[in-house]
Protein backbone atom coordinates (compact mmCIF):
# COMPACT_ATOMS: atom_id res chain seq x y z
CA UNK A 1 0.00 0.00 0.00
CA UNK A 2 2.85 2.62 1.02
CA UNK A 3 4.73 1.38 -1.67
CA UNK A 4 2.01 2.33 -4.69
CA UNK A 5 1.35 5.75 -2.36
CA UNK A 6 4.84 6.29 -3.27
CA UNK A 7 5.14 5.63 -7.40
CA UNK A 8 1.93 7.56 -7.27
CA UNK A 9 3.75 10.62 -5.91
CA UNK A 10 6.53 10.34 -7.66
CA UNK A 11 4.52 9.94 -11.21
CA UNK A 12 2.47 12.93 -10.37
CA UNK A 13 5.50 15.38 -9.17
CA UNK A 14 7.16 13.60 -12.79
CA UNK A 15 4.23 14.95 -14.85
CA UNK A 16 3.85 18.64 -13.34
CA UNK A 17 8.26 18.92 -13.57
CA UNK A 18 7.79 18.16 -16.83
CA UNK A 19 4.87 20.35 -17.88
CA UNK A 20 7.06 23.20 -16.00
CA UNK A 21 9.45 22.19 -18.65
CA UNK A 22 7.57 21.38 -21.74
CA UNK A 23 5.69 25.35 -21.11
CA UNK A 24 9.13 26.68 -21.72
CA UNK A 25 9.73 24.56 -24.95
CA UNK A 26 6.21 25.53 -25.85
CA UNK A 27 6.70 29.16 -24.92
CA UNK A 28 10.47 29.17 -26.83
CA UNK A 29 8.75 27.25 -30.06
CA UNK A 30 5.83 29.76 -30.41
CA UNK A 31 8.19 32.80 -30.43
CA UNK A 32 10.37 31.52 -32.79
CA UNK A 33 7.54 30.33 -35.07
CA UNK A 34 6.27 33.50 -35.27
CA UNK A 35 8.96 36.10 -35.43
CA UNK A 36 12.00 34.23 -37.57
CA UNK A 37 9.64 34.12 -40.49
CA UNK A 38 9.45 37.73 -40.37
CA UNK A 39 12.64 38.15 -39.54
CA UNK A 40 14.04 36.62 -42.98
CA UNK A 41 11.54 37.96 -44.66
CA UNK A 42 11.56 41.55 -43.64
CA UNK A 43 15.46 40.91 -44.25
CA UNK A 44 18.02 40.34 -40.91
CA UNK A 45 20.00 43.34 -41.52
CA UNK A 46 16.83 45.88 -42.39
CA UNK A 47 15.11 44.73 -39.11
CA UNK A 48 18.12 44.87 -36.52
CA UNK A 49 20.03 48.02 -38.05
CA UNK A 50 17.33 50.24 -39.34
CA UNK A 51 15.50 52.98 -37.47
CA UNK A 52 12.29 53.09 -39.05
CA UNK A 53 9.82 52.06 -36.85
CA UNK A 54 6.17 52.97 -38.64
CA UNK A 55 3.70 49.75 -38.47
CA UNK A 56 1.60 51.81 -40.61
CA UNK A 57 3.66 52.37 -43.39
CA UNK A 58 5.14 48.66 -42.95
CA UNK A 59 8.25 50.11 -42.06
CA UNK A 60 9.86 47.82 -38.93
CA UNK A 61 13.29 48.66 -37.99
CA UNK A 62 14.29 48.02 -34.39
CA UNK A 63 17.73 49.91 -33.68
CA UNK A 64 16.53 52.37 -31.98
CA UNK A 65 15.36 49.84 -29.43
CA UNK A 66 18.41 47.75 -29.10
CA UNK A 67 19.88 50.74 -28.88
CA UNK A 68 17.71 51.98 -26.06
CA UNK A 69 17.77 48.48 -24.54
CA UNK A 70 21.05 48.38 -24.38
CA UNK A 71 22.00 52.00 -23.05
CA UNK A 72 19.28 51.19 -20.30
CA UNK A 73 20.85 48.00 -19.02
CA UNK A 74 24.27 49.80 -19.04
CA UNK A 75 22.99 52.82 -17.42
CA UNK A 76 21.26 50.14 -14.78
CA UNK A 77 24.54 48.52 -14.34
CA UNK A 78 26.69 51.90 -13.80
CA UNK A 79 24.01 52.00 -10.59
CA UNK A 80 22.89 48.98 -9.43
CA UNK A 81 26.40 47.17 -9.84
CA UNK A 82 28.79 49.33 -7.67
CA UNK A 83 26.43 49.99 -5.15
CA UNK A 84 25.44 46.28 -4.84
CA UNK A 85 29.08 45.40 -4.59
CA UNK A 86 29.47 47.66 -2.00
CA UNK A 87 26.89 46.54 -0.05
CA UNK A 88 27.60 42.70 -0.40
CA UNK A 89 30.86 43.95 0.69
CA UNK A 90 29.95 45.62 4.14
CA UNK A 91 27.68 43.52 5.36
CA UNK A 92 29.90 40.38 4.69
CA UNK A 93 32.78 41.47 6.06
CA UNK A 94 32.23 44.58 8.31
CA UNK A 95 28.73 43.61 10.25
CA UNK A 96 28.43 40.67 12.41
CA UNK A 97 26.82 37.86 11.17
CA UNK A 98 23.59 38.51 13.20
CA UNK A 99 23.43 41.81 11.85
CA UNK A 100 23.38 40.63 8.56
CA UNK A 101 20.73 38.10 8.66
CA UNK A 102 18.30 40.71 9.83
CA UNK A 103 19.58 42.93 6.97
CA UNK A 104 20.19 40.74 3.86
CA UNK A 105 16.25 39.45 4.32
CA UNK A 106 15.03 43.26 4.16
CA UNK A 107 16.98 44.10 1.18
CA UNK A 108 15.50 41.16 -0.46
CA UNK A 109 12.30 42.44 0.35
CA UNK A 110 13.13 44.85 -2.69
CA UNK A 111 12.34 42.06 -4.97
CA UNK A 112 8.98 41.67 -3.71
CA UNK A 113 8.12 45.28 -4.79
CA UNK A 114 5.62 44.87 -8.10
CA UNK A 115 7.47 46.63 -10.68
CA UNK A 116 4.15 49.16 -11.86
CA UNK A 117 5.37 50.35 -8.01
CA UNK A 118 8.60 51.33 -8.75
CA UNK A 119 7.15 52.35 -12.27
CA UNK A 120 5.07 55.10 -10.32
CA UNK A 121 7.70 55.95 -7.84
CA UNK A 122 9.91 56.93 -10.88
CA UNK A 123 7.33 58.97 -12.86
CA UNK A 124 5.78 60.88 -9.66
CA UNK A 125 9.39 61.28 -7.67
CA UNK A 126 12.08 60.70 -9.96
CA UNK A 127 10.76 61.89 -13.95
CA UNK A 128 10.08 65.78 -11.55
CA UNK A 129 13.65 66.14 -9.97
CA UNK A 130 15.02 65.17 -13.48
CA UNK A 131 13.01 67.35 -15.47
CA UNK A 132 13.96 70.01 -12.91
CA UNK A 133 17.67 70.13 -12.64
CA UNK A 134 18.92 69.17 -16.07
CA UNK A 135 15.31 70.10 -18.74
CA UNK A 136 13.66 67.34 -20.70
CA UNK A 137 11.06 65.65 -20.71
CA UNK A 138 12.05 64.25 -17.12
CA UNK A 139 10.98 60.13 -18.26
CA UNK A 140 14.26 59.68 -19.60
CA UNK A 141 16.66 57.21 -20.61
CA UNK A 142 18.52 58.72 -17.06
CA UNK A 143 14.87 57.76 -15.35
CA UNK A 144 15.12 54.03 -16.75
CA UNK A 145 18.27 53.54 -15.64
CA UNK A 146 17.93 54.35 -11.83
CA UNK A 147 15.08 52.99 -12.00
CA UNK A 148 16.34 49.61 -12.75
CA UNK A 149 19.27 50.25 -11.17
CA UNK A 150 17.31 49.91 -8.08
CA UNK A 151 15.68 47.20 -8.96
CA UNK A 152 18.24 45.14 -9.29
CA UNK A 153 20.03 45.31 -5.98
CA UNK A 154 18.21 42.33 -4.73
CA UNK A 155 19.92 40.02 -7.23
CA UNK A 156 23.21 41.59 -6.68
CA UNK A 157 23.15 41.46 -3.11
CA UNK A 158 22.12 38.54 -2.64
CA UNK A 159 24.12 36.77 -4.87
CA UNK A 160 27.50 38.38 -4.37
CA UNK A 161 26.74 37.88 -0.43
CA UNK A 162 26.27 34.37 -1.38
CA UNK A 163 29.07 33.83 -3.14
CA UNK A 164 31.85 35.80 -0.77
CA UNK A 165 30.84 34.39 2.23
CA UNK A 166 31.45 31.22 -0.06
CA UNK A 167 35.40 32.11 0.28
CA UNK A 168 37.26 29.78 2.75
CA UNK A 169 37.64 31.68 6.49
CA UNK A 170 41.16 30.46 6.20
CA UNK A 171 42.03 32.96 3.61
CA UNK A 172 40.47 35.69 5.53
CA UNK A 173 42.84 34.39 8.27
CA UNK A 174 45.44 33.86 6.28
CA UNK A 175 45.48 37.83 5.05
CA UNK A 176 44.86 39.44 8.46
CA UNK A 177 47.62 37.17 10.04
CA UNK A 178 50.26 38.46 7.06
CA UNK A 179 49.17 42.24 8.80
CA UNK A 180 46.29 43.10 6.14
CA UNK A 181 44.06 45.85 7.28
CA UNK A 182 40.43 44.19 6.68
CA UNK A 183 40.08 46.97 2.87
CA UNK A 184 43.96 45.30 2.12
CA UNK A 185 42.12 42.19 2.47
CA UNK A 186 38.56 42.38 0.65
CA UNK A 187 39.95 44.19 -2.30
CA UNK A 188 43.34 41.75 -2.60
CA UNK A 189 42.02 38.17 -1.35
CA UNK A 190 37.85 38.64 -0.88
CA UNK A 191 37.29 40.26 -4.18
CA UNK A 192 39.66 38.08 -6.18
CA UNK A 193 38.71 34.87 -4.67
CA UNK A 194 34.73 35.60 -5.19
CA UNK A 195 35.75 37.56 -8.29
CA UNK A 196 33.04 35.23 -10.85
CA UNK A 197 30.12 35.46 -8.21
CA UNK A 198 30.48 38.30 -8.22
CA UNK A 199 30.21 38.83 -11.67
CA UNK A 200 27.54 36.16 -12.10
CA UNK A 201 25.55 38.59 -9.57
CA UNK A 202 25.86 41.40 -12.09
CA UNK A 203 25.15 39.57 -15.14
CA UNK A 204 21.68 38.11 -13.92
CA UNK A 205 21.00 41.16 -12.35
CA UNK A 206 21.57 42.78 -15.92
CA UNK A 207 19.34 40.14 -17.73
CA UNK A 208 16.65 41.08 -15.04
CA UNK A 209 17.38 44.97 -15.90
CA UNK A 210 17.29 44.04 -20.02
CA UNK A 211 13.78 41.79 -19.30
CA UNK A 212 11.95 44.43 -16.94
CA UNK A 213 8.73 46.08 -18.88
CA UNK A 214 5.92 47.77 -16.60
CA UNK A 215 8.71 50.31 -14.57
CA UNK A 216 10.39 50.94 -18.19
CA UNK A 217 7.21 51.81 -19.96
CA UNK A 218 6.53 53.73 -17.38
CA UNK A 219 9.43 55.87 -16.86
CA UNK A 220 11.41 55.87 -19.90
CA UNK A 221 9.25 58.07 -21.99
CA UNK A 222 8.77 55.59 -25.16
CA UNK A 223 9.51 57.65 -28.13
CA UNK A 224 11.57 55.57 -30.83
CA UNK A 225 14.59 57.36 -30.44
CA UNK A 226 18.38 56.18 -30.63
CA UNK A 227 19.41 58.74 -27.92
CA UNK A 228 22.02 61.34 -27.40
CA UNK A 229 21.93 62.26 -23.88
CA UNK A 230 20.83 60.93 -20.96
CA UNK A 231 18.01 63.19 -20.59
CA UNK A 232 16.32 61.84 -24.12
CA UNK A 233 13.60 59.65 -23.56
CA UNK A 234 13.61 56.02 -25.11
CA UNK A 235 11.86 52.63 -26.08
CA UNK A 236 12.82 49.69 -25.17
CA UNK A 237 12.36 46.38 -26.76
CA UNK A 238 10.19 45.21 -24.01
CA UNK A 239 8.34 48.15 -24.16
CA UNK A 240 7.65 48.12 -27.54
CA UNK A 241 6.21 44.72 -27.64
CA UNK A 242 3.78 45.40 -24.66
CA UNK A 243 2.76 48.79 -26.26
CA UNK A 244 1.77 47.90 -29.09
CA UNK A 245 0.73 44.44 -28.69
CA UNK A 246 -2.87 45.11 -28.01
CA UNK A 247 -3.27 46.42 -31.53
CA UNK A 248 -1.40 45.02 -33.85
CA UNK A 249 -2.36 42.57 -36.19
CA UNK A 250 -0.86 41.05 -39.46
CA UNK A 251 2.67 42.11 -40.31
CA UNK A 252 2.88 44.39 -37.24
CA UNK A 253 1.84 41.61 -35.02
CA UNK A 254 5.06 39.49 -36.35
CA UNK A 255 7.41 42.05 -36.00
CA UNK A 256 6.44 42.54 -32.41
CA UNK A 257 7.12 38.66 -32.54
CA UNK A 258 9.91 39.13 -33.98
CA UNK A 259 11.33 42.29 -31.41
CA UNK A 260 10.47 38.80 -29.00
CA UNK A 261 12.98 36.63 -30.57
CA UNK A 262 16.08 39.10 -30.71
CA UNK A 263 14.83 39.70 -26.85
CA UNK A 264 14.72 36.28 -26.01
CA UNK A 265 18.27 35.58 -27.81
CA UNK A 266 20.01 38.60 -25.82
CA UNK A 267 18.40 36.70 -22.60
CA UNK A 268 19.55 33.47 -23.17
CA UNK A 269 22.68 35.22 -24.36
CA UNK A 270 23.27 36.98 -20.66
CA UNK A 271 22.24 33.52 -18.86
CA UNK A 272 24.32 31.14 -20.20
CA UNK A 273 27.21 33.39 -19.52
CA UNK A 274 25.90 33.73 -16.08
CA UNK A 275 25.41 30.37 -15.59
CA UNK A 276 29.17 29.05 -17.06
CA UNK A 277 30.78 32.06 -14.42
CA UNK A 278 28.56 30.57 -11.26
CA UNK A 279 30.33 26.99 -12.52
CA UNK A 280 33.73 28.62 -12.77
CA UNK A 281 32.91 29.45 -9.02
CA UNK A 282 31.94 26.15 -7.71
CA UNK A 283 34.61 24.19 -9.48
CA UNK A 284 37.40 26.54 -7.86
CA UNK A 285 35.69 25.58 -4.38
CA UNK B 1 -8.52 12.48 1.40
CA UNK B 2 -11.12 13.04 4.09
CA UNK B 3 -9.52 17.15 3.99
CA UNK B 4 -10.29 16.94 -0.02
CA UNK B 5 -13.51 15.84 0.65
CA UNK B 6 -15.44 19.42 0.72
CA UNK B 7 -12.89 21.26 -1.65
CA UNK B 8 -14.17 18.89 -4.56
CA UNK B 9 -17.62 19.38 -3.19
CA UNK B 10 -17.51 23.27 -4.00
CA UNK B 11 -16.00 22.80 -7.23
CA UNK B 12 -18.69 20.24 -8.38
CA UNK B 13 -21.31 22.64 -6.88
CA UNK B 14 -19.66 25.56 -8.82
CA UNK B 15 -19.39 24.22 -11.64
CA UNK B 16 -23.34 23.44 -11.40
CA UNK B 17 -23.77 26.67 -10.30
CA UNK B 18 -22.24 27.88 -13.83
CA UNK B 19 -23.99 25.70 -15.87
CA UNK B 20 -27.03 26.34 -14.66
CA UNK B 21 -26.26 29.73 -15.37
CA UNK B 22 -26.40 29.34 -19.17
CA UNK B 23 -29.44 27.47 -19.20
CA UNK B 24 -32.13 29.26 -21.66
CA UNK B 25 -29.69 32.50 -22.00
CA UNK B 26 -28.67 34.23 -24.90
CA UNK B 27 -25.01 35.49 -24.29
CA UNK B 28 -23.31 37.82 -26.96
CA UNK B 29 -19.67 39.40 -26.44
CA UNK B 30 -18.27 43.02 -27.38
CA UNK B 31 -15.02 43.63 -27.69
CA UNK B 32 -13.09 46.73 -29.06
CA UNK B 33 -12.62 50.51 -28.55
CA UNK B 34 -11.15 51.21 -25.11
CA UNK B 35 -13.02 54.75 -24.94
CA UNK B 36 -15.85 52.95 -25.17
CA UNK B 37 -15.42 50.11 -23.31
CA UNK B 38 -16.54 51.93 -19.89
CA UNK B 39 -19.32 52.46 -21.55
CA UNK B 40 -20.43 49.87 -23.36
CA UNK B 41 -20.35 48.15 -19.69
CA UNK B 42 -22.79 50.61 -17.98
CA UNK B 43 -24.88 49.89 -21.05
CA UNK B 44 -24.42 46.10 -20.83
CA UNK B 45 -25.82 46.13 -16.88
CA UNK B 46 -28.72 48.16 -17.46
CA UNK B 47 -29.89 45.96 -20.31
CA UNK B 48 -28.89 42.81 -18.34
CA UNK B 49 -30.97 44.30 -15.35
CA UNK B 50 -34.36 44.31 -17.43
CA UNK B 51 -33.47 41.74 -19.78
CA UNK B 52 -32.45 38.60 -17.36
CA UNK B 53 -32.27 36.07 -20.22
CA UNK B 54 -29.31 37.78 -21.74
CA UNK B 55 -25.74 37.87 -21.12
CA UNK B 56 -23.28 40.23 -21.99
CA UNK B 57 -19.53 40.20 -22.00
CA UNK B 58 -17.65 43.27 -22.53
CA UNK B 59 -14.13 42.99 -23.53
CA UNK B 60 -11.27 46.10 -24.53
CA UNK B 61 -8.41 45.21 -26.62
CA UNK B 62 -8.47 48.58 -29.04
CA UNK B 63 -10.16 49.47 -32.02
CA UNK B 64 -7.96 46.88 -34.35
CA UNK B 65 -9.31 44.27 -32.19
CA UNK B 66 -12.60 45.21 -32.40
CA UNK B 67 -12.68 44.92 -35.94
CA UNK B 68 -10.47 41.53 -36.19
CA UNK B 69 -12.97 39.98 -33.46
CA UNK B 70 -16.04 41.08 -35.64
CA UNK B 71 -14.43 39.75 -38.90
CA UNK B 72 -13.40 36.63 -37.15
CA UNK B 73 -17.12 35.85 -34.98
CA UNK B 74 -14.91 35.74 -32.00
CA UNK B 75 -17.02 38.87 -30.76
CA UNK B 76 -20.92 39.39 -32.23
CA UNK B 77 -19.68 43.02 -31.89
CA UNK B 78 -16.85 45.09 -32.33
CA UNK B 79 -16.21 48.46 -31.45
CA UNK B 80 -13.60 50.96 -33.24
CA UNK B 81 -13.73 54.23 -32.41
CA UNK B 82 -12.05 55.41 -36.16
CA UNK B 83 -12.48 58.48 -38.01
CA UNK B 84 -11.81 56.39 -41.38
CA UNK B 85 -12.75 52.56 -41.13
CA UNK B 86 -10.13 50.63 -42.49
CA UNK B 87 -10.66 48.33 -45.33
CA UNK B 88 -11.31 45.25 -43.31
CA UNK B 89 -13.89 46.55 -42.18
CA UNK B 90 -15.75 46.87 -44.92
CA UNK B 91 -17.74 44.26 -45.51
CA UNK B 92 -19.22 44.87 -41.56
CA UNK B 93 -22.40 46.73 -40.59
CA UNK B 94 -21.64 49.49 -39.09
CA UNK B 95 -23.95 51.85 -37.12
CA UNK B 96 -22.55 54.71 -35.02
CA UNK B 97 -23.44 55.13 -31.48
CA UNK B 98 -21.54 58.00 -30.10
CA UNK B 99 -19.40 60.39 -30.65
CA UNK B 100 -16.19 61.61 -29.17
CA UNK B 101 -14.25 64.47 -29.19
CA UNK B 102 -10.78 64.70 -29.38
CA UNK B 103 -9.40 67.25 -26.99
CA UNK B 104 -5.71 68.90 -26.83
CA UNK B 105 -5.05 69.03 -23.93
CA UNK B 106 -1.57 71.51 -22.01
CA UNK B 107 -0.51 71.79 -18.28
CA UNK B 108 -3.02 74.36 -16.05
CA UNK B 109 0.51 76.68 -15.84
CA UNK B 110 0.49 76.98 -19.68
CA UNK B 111 -1.04 80.69 -20.80
CA UNK B 112 -1.71 79.07 -24.16
CA UNK B 113 -5.53 79.12 -24.70
CA UNK B 114 -5.87 78.51 -28.23
CA UNK B 115 -4.21 76.92 -31.20
CA UNK B 116 -4.92 76.87 -34.93
CA UNK B 117 -5.24 73.40 -37.08
CA UNK B 118 -1.55 74.39 -38.57
CA UNK B 119 0.35 75.23 -35.38
CA UNK B 120 -0.79 71.92 -33.93
CA UNK B 121 0.12 69.79 -36.87
CA UNK B 122 3.91 71.82 -36.93
CA UNK B 123 4.12 71.48 -32.84
CA UNK B 124 3.48 67.59 -33.27
CA UNK B 125 5.88 67.25 -36.19
CA UNK B 126 8.39 69.27 -34.41
CA UNK B 127 8.32 71.96 -36.34
CA UNK B 128 7.13 74.19 -33.95
CA UNK B 129 9.60 72.90 -30.47
CA UNK B 130 9.28 76.48 -28.07
CA UNK B 131 6.24 77.50 -26.70
CA UNK B 132 7.12 81.32 -27.32
CA UNK B 133 6.54 80.81 -30.95
CA UNK B 134 2.58 80.33 -30.45
CA UNK B 135 2.49 82.77 -27.15
CA UNK B 136 3.69 80.94 -24.54
CA UNK B 137 6.49 81.20 -22.25
CA UNK B 138 10.04 80.67 -23.63
CA UNK B 139 10.65 76.64 -22.99
CA UNK B 140 10.79 73.66 -24.80
CA UNK B 141 7.42 71.70 -25.79
CA UNK B 142 7.27 68.47 -24.49
CA UNK B 143 5.07 66.25 -26.74
CA UNK B 144 2.88 63.40 -25.54
CA UNK B 145 1.27 61.10 -28.25
CA UNK B 146 -0.17 57.63 -28.28
CA UNK B 147 0.96 54.36 -29.45
CA UNK B 148 0.70 52.85 -32.87
CA UNK B 149 -2.67 51.67 -33.73
CA UNK B 150 -4.46 53.53 -31.17
CA UNK B 151 -7.60 54.96 -32.18
CA UNK B 152 -7.48 58.07 -30.64
CA UNK B 153 -4.04 58.69 -32.18
CA UNK B 154 -5.43 57.55 -35.93
CA UNK B 155 -8.32 59.73 -35.53
CA UNK B 156 -6.35 62.88 -33.96
CA UNK B 157 -3.46 61.97 -37.00
CA UNK B 158 -6.28 61.93 -39.81
CA UNK B 159 -8.43 65.09 -38.37
CA UNK B 160 -5.16 67.13 -38.21
CA UNK B 161 -3.75 65.92 -41.53
CA UNK B 162 0.07 64.95 -42.72
CA UNK B 163 1.34 64.29 -39.46
CA UNK B 164 4.33 62.65 -39.05
CA UNK B 165 5.64 62.42 -35.20
CA UNK B 166 8.43 64.03 -34.27
CA UNK B 167 10.77 61.16 -33.26
CA UNK B 168 11.33 62.52 -29.41
CA UNK B 169 7.44 62.97 -29.05
CA UNK B 170 6.26 60.61 -25.61
CA UNK B 171 4.80 57.72 -25.87
CA UNK B 172 1.74 56.79 -23.06
CA UNK B 173 -0.46 53.67 -23.53
CA UNK B 174 -3.60 55.36 -22.48
CA UNK B 175 -5.77 58.07 -21.92
CA UNK B 176 -5.24 58.38 -18.23
CA UNK B 177 -1.52 58.35 -18.65
CA UNK B 178 -1.77 60.96 -21.10
CA UNK B 179 -3.71 63.14 -18.36
CA UNK B 180 -0.86 62.32 -15.37
CA UNK B 181 2.14 63.13 -17.43
CA UNK B 182 0.29 66.16 -19.16
CA UNK B 183 -0.39 67.12 -15.49
CA UNK B 184 2.80 66.98 -13.74
CA UNK B 185 4.33 68.23 -16.63
CA UNK B 186 4.23 72.55 -17.28
CA UNK B 187 5.77 72.21 -20.83
CA UNK B 188 3.61 68.97 -22.33
CA UNK B 189 0.69 68.86 -24.62
CA UNK B 190 -1.13 65.90 -25.43
CA UNK B 191 -4.64 65.01 -26.39
CA UNK B 192 -7.49 62.98 -24.93
CA UNK B 193 -10.31 61.48 -25.15
CA UNK B 194 -13.17 64.69 -24.26
CA UNK B 195 -15.16 62.62 -21.71
CA UNK B 196 -11.38 62.53 -19.31
CA UNK B 197 -11.09 66.04 -19.23
CA UNK B 198 -10.31 67.37 -15.81
CA UNK B 199 -9.07 70.46 -13.78
CA UNK B 200 -5.32 68.76 -13.53
CA UNK B 201 -5.12 69.79 -17.23
CA UNK B 202 -6.41 72.28 -19.23
CA UNK B 203 -8.36 71.94 -23.30
CA UNK B 204 -7.20 74.41 -25.84
CA UNK B 205 -9.22 75.40 -28.14
CA UNK B 206 -8.55 74.21 -31.83
CA UNK B 207 -9.08 77.49 -34.27
CA UNK B 208 -11.17 79.10 -31.99
CA UNK B 209 -13.58 76.45 -30.61
CA UNK B 210 -14.08 75.44 -27.49
CA UNK B 211 -14.00 71.16 -27.30
CA UNK B 212 -17.21 71.63 -24.89
CA UNK B 213 -20.16 69.07 -25.84
CA UNK B 214 -22.40 72.05 -27.01
CA UNK B 215 -19.68 72.90 -29.56
CA UNK B 216 -19.26 69.42 -30.54
CA UNK B 217 -22.92 68.96 -31.29
CA UNK B 218 -23.24 71.78 -33.30
CA UNK B 219 -20.65 70.85 -35.49
CA UNK B 220 -17.85 73.73 -34.88
CA UNK B 221 -15.11 71.75 -33.19
CA UNK B 222 -13.47 69.96 -35.55
CA UNK B 223 -12.05 67.10 -33.87
CA UNK B 224 -14.55 64.73 -33.25
CA UNK B 225 -14.84 60.92 -34.03
CA UNK B 226 -17.63 58.28 -34.53
CA UNK B 227 -17.78 55.45 -32.20
CA UNK B 228 -18.99 52.57 -34.30
CA UNK B 229 -20.46 48.97 -33.60
CA UNK B 230 -19.51 46.69 -36.13
CA UNK B 231 -21.26 43.51 -36.91
CA UNK B 232 -20.83 41.06 -39.45
CA UNK B 233 -24.65 40.29 -40.38
CA UNK B 234 -27.42 42.26 -40.08
CA UNK B 235 -28.19 42.57 -36.39
CA UNK B 236 -31.28 40.57 -35.13
CA UNK B 237 -32.81 39.16 -32.40
CA UNK B 238 -31.52 39.93 -29.24
CA UNK B 239 -28.25 41.99 -30.48
CA UNK B 240 -30.84 44.23 -32.26
CA UNK B 241 -32.92 44.89 -29.05
CA UNK B 242 -29.65 45.63 -27.49
CA UNK B 243 -28.44 47.61 -29.93
CA UNK B 244 -32.12 49.71 -30.38
CA UNK B 245 -31.53 50.14 -26.70
CA UNK B 246 -28.49 51.61 -26.87
CA UNK B 247 -29.85 53.64 -29.51
CA UNK B 248 -32.75 54.85 -27.53
CA UNK B 249 -33.17 58.20 -25.25
CA UNK B 250 -32.21 56.09 -22.59
CA UNK B 251 -29.23 54.50 -23.64
CA UNK B 252 -28.32 57.50 -25.35
CA UNK B 253 -28.81 59.44 -22.01
CA UNK B 254 -26.51 57.42 -20.47
CA UNK B 255 -23.62 57.69 -22.85
CA UNK B 256 -24.21 61.50 -22.62
CA UNK B 257 -24.44 61.27 -18.68
CA UNK B 258 -20.73 60.10 -18.95
CA UNK B 259 -19.28 62.35 -21.10
CA UNK B 260 -19.55 61.48 -24.72
CA UNK B 261 -21.59 63.12 -26.85
CA UNK B 262 -24.53 61.02 -28.53
CA UNK B 263 -24.92 60.02 -31.79
CA UNK B 264 -27.87 61.99 -33.18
Amino acid sequence: MKLVGEKTVKGILGTIAFSAISALLLIALFILNEGLPFIFKYGVREFLFSSDWQPHLNKFGIFPMIAASLWVTLGAMIVGAPLGVAVALFLSEYVPQAVMRIIKPTIELLAAIPSVVYGFIGVMVLAPIIRNSFGGPGLSLLAGSIILGIMILPTVISISIDSILAVPQSFREGSLALGATTWQTIHMVIIKASKSGIIASIILGLGRAIGETMAVIMVAGNSVNIPTSPFNSVRTLTANIALEMSYATGLHRQALFATGVILFIVIIILNSIASVAIKKRTIKK
Amino acid sequence: MAKLKPIFLLFITVIFILLGCGKGKTAFTMAGSTAFQPFAEKLADQYMANHSNVSITVQGGGSAVGIQSANSGAAQIGMADLVILPTEAKSLTSIVVAKDGIAVVVNPKNQVNNLSTDQVRDIFNGKIANWKEVGGVDAAITVVSREAGSGTRSSFEQIITNITLKKDALIQDSNGTIRETVANDANSIGYLSHGLINDKIKPLKIDGQESSSESIIAGKYKLVRPIFLLLKDAPSGEIKNFIDYILSSEGQQTIQKNGLIPAK
